[in-house]
C-alpha cells in the first residue's frame, strides 16, 4: 500500500471549514499597544472597500489619535450600544445591529476586551464568534499578552498580570493572522512622542511595562506564535494532500490536576508542551470521596481549572477513585493506557519532605506504575502561598469518634480484667486487636490507629509485668507491642480503604441507578406532558434544584414545565432563547450571559436542539454544580432530549396519519357532494327549461308538478348547503354554543314545523311529560338535531307508519327518543350510523349525504351529551339523545 | 292576486340578480320598486323617494345593513324587512334590536316575503282602534281582558295575559326574547327561564296541541311570533 489516500475525516474537516457560511476572522496581532494594529486594520479595510466590499466599523477605539481618526472617516461607523452599569453608561459594540446590518466585513477593535456586566457575552471574542456564525467576516486586533496560554509567561516576564485573556482555541480557528511588527526602539520613540495611548490611571504601571527587555520578549512571543500558525497551515495543507512524514506518531498528553492553585500553571505548561509536540492533550481530575467534603472554593477551583483546560483546547475528564494515592494513581494510569497517552504531566508535590516519606507522593506512585509512559513533573519557580491542606483525618473523624475508640479500648480492657487471670497475657492481645478492628470498620482510620496505640499502652500498664508501669521486664513483650501496633495500623489502613472504595462505588452506583430510574420512567411516559413531568421530577430530586424546561413552539421558546414558585422573566427567556439558537450552555456560572438567574443547557439530540433546560439555585446554597453533578445532569439532559424527540416524532406521525385520513374523507366528501349538489340542480334546470320551451304544450297539472318539484329540490339544495356549513363549523371548532334553558316540547314543535311538508308522510306522536324541566341547550342547533333525527326516521319508514317522540329524565340527564317502525338498523351499523358520510346501504330509494346524523352527533357532543342508535323491539330503530341537565 | 296599490318599495341589495328578481316579483304585485346597491345610496334614496317599505340586505359593500337600519331609525319609522344569507341568530337579533321590523333568510319564497310585507305595512292594532283581536279561533278582548279559544274562555295569569297581549298587538311580527322580557318584566330583567316557562304555560292553555303550536310560533334563538 504505497498509495497515500487523504484521510476522509481530515478532508471533511477542511471542506467544512471552507463550505460553511461562517465568516472569516483576520487578526492583526501585535506584541504590545502602540505598534499600529488598529491603523493597519483600517488601512486593510480601506483596501477591501476599494475592492467593493461592504465594510462597516463595529467598534473602534481611536484614542483620539489624529492619523487613526482620519482613517475611520470614510467608513460607515455603527452606533455603539450604551450598557448601563451602576449608573455609568459603558459603550459597547451592538452585536445585534451588526448582524442585522449584515455587511460583508466588520471591524472590531480589541479582541480580548471584557464587555460591561449585563452584556450578552462576558467577552468581546464571543460577540465576534456570533458575528462570524452569521456569515460576516471580521477584522480584529489583539496583543499577544492576552493569549490565555501565554498569560503566565507574560506575567513572569513583565511582572504585569493581564486580566483580559482569550482562549487559545479561539485563535486556532482563525483564518488569518497578520503580525504588526515594530522594532522596540521605534516603539519607545513613539511612546516618548506621546503617540501611544496610555490611560492616565495606569501610567506608572505602563511605564514599567514598556521596558526594552519586556518588549523584546513579547515581540519574540508574537513572532513565534505567528510562525507556529504558519506551520499549522502548512501541516493542514499537507494533510489534504496526504503528504506524510515530518510529524512524529501522535503524541497524547495527559495533565493531572488538583484543587491546588498551581494546577492552573500545570495546565498552561501542558498546553505549551502540547503545542510544541503538536499533540492532543487531555486534562484529568480524579475525584475522591473527599471531594464531597471539600470547601466550595476548592470545588469551584477544580471546575474553573477544567474549564481553563477546555478553553485552551484540551478535552477534560473527571473520574472517581478511592481516597488513597494508590487508588488515584491506578485510576490515572488505567485511563492513560486506555487513551494511548504517551506523556503524563503532574505537579511537583508541595508537601514537606517528611510527609512525602511517610505517606508517599502521587508522583512517586505514578512513576512507579507508569511503565512506558513518560511522566513530566512540573515545578513552580516561586512558591505561591498554598492554603494549608486540611488534615485528612479531620475530615473523617470528629473528636467523638476518638472518644468512641477509647470506649472500645476500655471495653477490651474490661474483658481482659474478667478473663485475665485464666489465660496468657499474650493471648489477651487478641481482645485489643478486636477493638482495633471494630474501630477501623466503624470509626475510620484515625480512631483505629489511636485505638491500637492506646491499646498497647493500656495492655502494657495493666497486663504486663511489672503492672502499673510502662516498664517491661520481659523483652518478648516488646515484639507483642510492636505486633499489636503494626497489625492495628495495617488493618485500619485496609478497612479504611475498603470503605472508601465502597463509598466511591456506592456513589457511582447511585448515579447509574438514578439514570436507570430516569430512563425507565421516560420509557413508560406516553406523551410529551408526562415525559416533561418525569424529567422535571427526577432532576429536582437528584439535584435538589429548581428546574425549568422550555420547548420551541412555532420558532419561539415556551416554558413547558416549571418548578413550584418559579417564574421566568423576559430576560431569562432571552437567555434560554440564545441557548436554543446556539446549542451552547449559557447563564449562571457560565461565560455567556452569566447575569442570568438560571443556568441553561441545550437539550440536544443528533438531529438538533429540541429544547432548553434551566437549572436554578440549589435549595440550600447558590453554589455551582460539581463537575460530577454537571456530568450527570448532562446525561439526564441527553436522556430527556431523546425522549422529547421521540414524543415529537410520534406526534408528527400522528399528524401525518390524521392528514391522510382527512384526505381520504375529503375525497369521499367531494364525490358525495358533487352528486348531491347536482341532482337537485338537474330537477330545477329541467323544470325551468321545460317551462321556457315555447313549442311545448304543457297542461296546468304538469306545470304545477314541475314547479313543485323544482321548489322541493331547491329546498333540498338549501338544506344541503346548510348542513355543509354546519359541518364545517363543527369540524373547525368555531361553533359557539349559546346555552339557554330550553323547552323540549317547544324544541320538538319547532323541529316539526321546520320539517313542514316533509313530515306529512308519517304521523308523529309526541309524548313529553307535563312539567318536563327546561334543559340548557343552544335552541337553534338542537332544533337542527331533532330535525335531522326526525328526517332520518321518516326517510327509513314506510308511508303512514307511526313515529314517536318521547322525553324522559334519568339522573342528571334528559333523554329524547325518536322511535320508528322503519327498516331498522343492522347490528353492525348501530355504532357507525353517526359517522360522517356513512349511510346504511338500503333501501335504494333513500337519498342523502349521510351528513345529518354526524352533524347531530357533533352538536350533541358539544353540549356534553351523547347520541346513540338502538334496535327497537318489534322492528324499527330508536335514535336517542341524552343531554346533561346542568352544565 | 294582484292588489292595486301605489305603494313604493325600496330594495337595497348589492346583487343585481336579486334586485332584478324582486323588481319583477313585486312589480307584478303593483308596487313601485326603487333600487339601491349600497348603504349610502339607500339612505339618499329614502330621503328622495320616501318609500312605504324598505327591503334591506345586511351584507352591503359600504355600510353594514344593521348600521343602515340604526341610522334610518334615527329619523324614519318606515318599516324595514331584512333579507340576508346570514342565519346566525345573533345577526337576526342585532337587526331586530336595531329597529328592523322583520327578518327573512335567503333563500325565501315570494309568498313568504309578501306575507311579511303585509304584516309590516299594516297599522299596529291597539286597544284604541281595534278593541278585539280575532284570528283562527283565538280572540282577545283588550277592553275586558278576555281571552277565548273557539268560544271557550281561557283563564290566564296576569303575566301570561301581558305576554299574549304583546304578541297579539304585533301579530305576524317576530318579538325578540329581549323585547318580551323588557316589556313584561321591565328593564334589566334577563331571565330566559321565566320567559320559557310562561310561554310553555300559555301554550298549554291556548294551543289545541302544544307540541304543534298553531298560534305562538318559535323563532329559534330569536324570539316568538304570533301566526296570523
Amino acid at each position: 500500500m504505497n498509495e497515500r489516500r487523504p484521510d476522509p475525516d481530515d478532508l471533511l474537516k477542511n471542506i467544512q471549514a471552507e463550505e460553511t457560511r461562517r465568516g472569516r476572522l483576520k487578526i492583526f496581532l501585535g506584541y504590545v499597544a502602540g505598534v499600529g494594529k488598529t491603523y493597519a486594520m483600517l488601512e486593510a479595510a480601506h483596501q477591501r472597500k476599494a475592492q467593493g466590499v461592504d465594510v462597516i466599523v463595529g467598534y473602534i477605539e481611536t484614542h483620539k489619535r489624529a492619523e487613526t481618526e482620519e482613517l475611520v472617516e470614510g467608513l460607515v461607523v455603527l452606533p455603539r450600544k450604551q450598557v448601563e452599569y451602576r449608573g455609568v453608561n459603558l459603550p459597547e459594540m451592538d452585536v445585534d445591529a451588526v448582524i442585522q446590518r449584515k455587511p460583508q466585513l466588520v471591524l472590531v477593535d480589541e479582541f480580548a476586551h471584557t464587555n460591561a456586566p449585563g452584556s450578552r457575552h462576558a467577552k468581546r471574542y464571543q460577540d465576534v464568534q456570533e458575528i462570524l456564525a452569521a456569515g460576516i467576516d471580521v477584522y480584529t486586533t489583539l496583543n499577544i499578552q492576552h493569549l490565555e496560554s501565554l498569560n503566565d509567561i507574560v506575567a513572569q516576564v513583565t511582572g504585569v498580570t493581564v486580566r483580559e485573556t482569550i482562549p487559545d482555541g479561539v485563535i486556532d480557528e482563525v483564518a488569518e493572522i497578520e503580525v504588526i511588527d515594530l522594532p522596540p526602539d521605534e516603539l519607545l520613540v513613539r511612546l516618548q512622542e506621546g503617540k501611544v495611548y496610555v490611560p492616565d490611571q495606569a501610567a506608572r504601571a505602563i511605564q514599567k511595562f514598556f521596558r526594552k527587555g519586556n518588549l523584546t520578549a513579547l515581540r519574540e512571543m508574537s513572532l513565534r506564535r505567528a510562525a507556529e500558525r504558519v506551520d499549522d497551515q502548512m501541516r493542514a495543507y499537507m494533510q489534504t494532500r496526504a503528504i506524510q512524514g515530518i510529524w512524529a506518531a501522535g503524541e497524547r498528553l495527559l495533565v493531572c490536576i488538583s484543587p491546588s492553585p498551581l494546577s492552573e500553571r500545570l495546565v498552561r505548561t501542558t498546553r505549551r508542551l502540547a503545542d510544541e509536540l503538536n499533540a492532543e492533550w487531555i486534562a484529568l481530575y480524579v475525584e475522591t470521596p473527599q471531594f464531597a467534603s471539600m470547601s466550595p472554593e476548592k470545588r469551584d477551583r477544580v471546575a474553573s481549572i477544567l474549564q481553563l483546560a477546555e478553553d485552551l483546547g484540551a478535552r477534560s475528564y473527571t473520574l472517581s477513585a478511592g481516597n488513597s494515592m494508590d487508588a488515584v494513581s491506578a485510576t490515572i494510569i488505567e485511563f492513560a493506557h486506555k487513551n494511548n497517552i504517551t506523556k503524563i504531566v503532574a505537579g511537583k508535590p508541595l508537601r514537606p519532605r517528611w510527609q512525602e516519606i511517610l505517606r508517599g507522593s502521587l508522583v512517586d506512585k505514578l512513576i512507579h506504575r507508569s511503565g512506558d509512559i513518560d511522566v513530566y513533573v512540573v515545578t513552580s519557580a516561586d512558591k505561591p502561598s498554598v492554603p494549608a491542606e486540611e488534615n485528612p483525618l479531620r475530615l473523617h473523624s470528629t473528636p467523638s469518634r476518638y472518644l468512641w475508640s477509647l470506649v472500645l479500648v476500655a471495653l477490651a480492657t474490661g474483658v481482659g480484667m474478667l478473663i485475665g487471670g485464666r489465660i496468657e497475657a499474650t493471648n489477651l492481645v487478641m481482645v485489643y486487636l478486636l477493638a482495633v478492628v471494630f474501630a477501623a470498620v466503624y470509626l475510620g482510620r484515625g480512631p483505629a490507629i489511636f485505638a491500637s496505640f492506646i491499646g498497647v499502652l493500656v495492655f502494657d500498664l495493666l497486663f504486663v509485668h511489672p503492672f502499673y508501669t510502662f516498664t517491661v521486664s520481659d523483652t518478648e513483650y516488646i515484639i507483642t507491642f510492636i505486633g499489636l501496633f503494626l497489625v492495628g495500623l495495617v488493618i485500619s489502613q485496609l478497612t479504611a480503604r475498603a470503605s472508601e472504595q465502597a463509598e466511591a462505588a456506592r456513589q457511582r452506583e447511585a448515579e447509574t441507578a438514578e439514570l436507570y430510574d430516569l430512563s425507565r420512567d421516560l420509557a413508560s411516559a406516553a406523551d410529551l406532558e408526562s415525559i416533561l413531568s418525569v424529567l422535571q421530577k427526577h432532576l429536582e430530586q437528584t439535584f435538589s434544584r429548581t428546574i425549568a424546561i422550555l420547548l420551541p413552539e412555532s420558532n419561539r421558546l415556551v416554558t413547558h414545565s416549571l418548578s413550584k414558585g418559579m417564574s421566568l422573566n423576559e430576560e431569562e427567556l432571552a437567555v434560554a432563547d440564545w441557548v436554543y439558537r446556539h446549542a451552547e450552555p449559557a447563564g449562571r456560572h457560565t461565560n455567556t450571559l452569566p447575569a442570568a438567574q438560571l443556568r441553561y443547557l441545550p437539550l440536544r439530540t443528533s438531529k438538533g436542539v429540541v429544547g432548553v433546560l434551566g437549572v436554578g439555585k440549589a435549595n440550600t446554597s447558590d453554589s455551582d454544580l460539581s463537575s460530577a453533578q454537571r456530568r450527570l445532569m448532562e446525561a439526564f439532559a441527553n436522556q430527556g432530549a431523546q425522549a422529547i424527540e421521540r414524543a415529537q416524532l410520534e406526534e408528527q406521525n400522528r399528524q401525518i396519519a390524521l392528514l391522510q385520513s382527512a384526505e381520504k374523507l375529503q375525497n369521499t366528501l367531494l364525490n358525495s357532494i358533487s352528486h348531491d349538489l347536482r341532482t337537485p340542480l338537474v330537477a330545477i334546470t329541467g323544470a325551468l327549461s321545460a317551462l321556457d320551451e315555447k313549442d311545448m304544450e304543457i297542461d296546468d297539472a304538469t306545470r304545477n308538478t314541475l314547479i313543485e318539484n323544482a321548489r322541493g329540490e331547491a329546498d333540498r339544495l338549501n338544506r344541503l348547503v346548510g348542513n355543509l356549513l354546519n359541518m364545517t363549523r363543527i369540524e373547525s371548532g368555531t361553533i359557539k354554543l349559546r346555552l339557554e334553558p330550553g323547552d323540549v316540547q317547544d324544541l320538538v314543535g319547532t323541529a316539526l314545523e321546520q320539517l313542514g311538508k316533509r313530515a306529512e308522510k308519517n304521523p308523529v306522536k309526541v309524548n313529553i311529560p307535563a312539567n318536563f324541566p327546561l334543559v340548557p341547550m343552544d335552541f337553534t342547533l338542537m332544533a337542527q338535531v331533532v330535525v335531522n333525527l326526525l328526517e332520518n326516521a321518516i326517510k327509513y319508514s314506510p308511508q303512514d307508519s307511526l313515529i314517536e317522540v318521547t322525553a324522559s329524565l334519568d339522573d342528571s340527564k334528559a333523554r329524547l327518543q325518536i322511535l320508528d317502525r322503519g327498516v331498522g338498523i343492522p347490528s353492525d351499523d348501530l355504532s357507525r350510523v353517526f359517522d360522517k358520510f356513512y349511510r346504511v346501504q338500503r333501501p335504494e330509494s333513500v337519498s342523502g349525504t349521510g351528513l345529518g346524523l354526524s352533524i347531530s352527533k357533533g352538536i350533541v357532543e358539544a353540549h356534553g351529551g351523547e347520541v346513540c342508535a338502538k334496535k327497537r323491539e318489534g322492528g324499527g330503530a330508536i335514535l336517542e339523545v341524552e343531554l346533561p341537565l346542568s352544565v | 292576486m294582484t292588489t292595486p296599490t301605489n305603494q313604493r318599495i325600496l330594495v337595497v341589495d348589492d346583487e343585481a340578480s336579486i334586485r332584478r328578481y324582486l323588481r319583477a316579483a313585486l312589480g307584478a304585485q303593483g308596487f313601485s320598486v326603487y333600487e339601491s346597491a349600497s348603504g349610502e345610496e339607500a339612505l339618499q334614496s329614502v330621503l328622495s323617494h320616501r318609500p312605504d317599505i324598505i327591503i334591506l340586505d345586511l351584507g352591503l359593500p359600504d355600510i353594514d345593513g344593521i348600521e343602515v337600519t340604526r341610522r334610518l331609525r334615527e329619523w324614519s319609522q318606515t318599516p324595514i324587512i331584512i333579507l340576508s344569507v346570514r342565519e346566525a341568530e345573533q345577526d337576526k337579533i342585532a337587526a331586530l334590536d336595531a329597529g328592523a321590523d322583520d327578518y327573512l333568510t335567503k333563500p325565501f319564497g315570494t309568498g313568504e316575503l309578501l306575507a311579511r310585507m303585509r304584516v309590516a305595512l299594516r297599522k299596529q292594532p291597539s286597544a284604541a282602534n281595534e278593541p278585539v283581536f280575532q284570528s283562527k279561533g283565538l280572540s282577545v278582548d283588550f277592553a275586558h281582558r278576555l281571552v277565548t279559544v273557539n268560544e271557550k274562555e281561557i283563564q290566564l295569569t296576569p303575566t301570561e295575559y301581558d305576554l299574549l297581549k304583546i304578541l297579539v298587538t304585533h301579530a305576524g311580527k317576530v318579538i325578540t326574547h329581549h323585547q318580551l322580557l323588557r316589556q313584561v318584566w321591565g328593564d334589566g330583567y334577563d331571565d330566559m327561564h321565566i320567559l320559557r316557562v310562561n310561554i310553555s304555560n300559555l301554550r298549554g292553555k291556548i294551543e289545541p296541541d302544544p307540541a304543534r303550536p298553531t298560534y305562538i310560533h318559535t323563532e329559534p334563538g330569536v324570539g316568538y311570533r304570533l301566526k296570523v
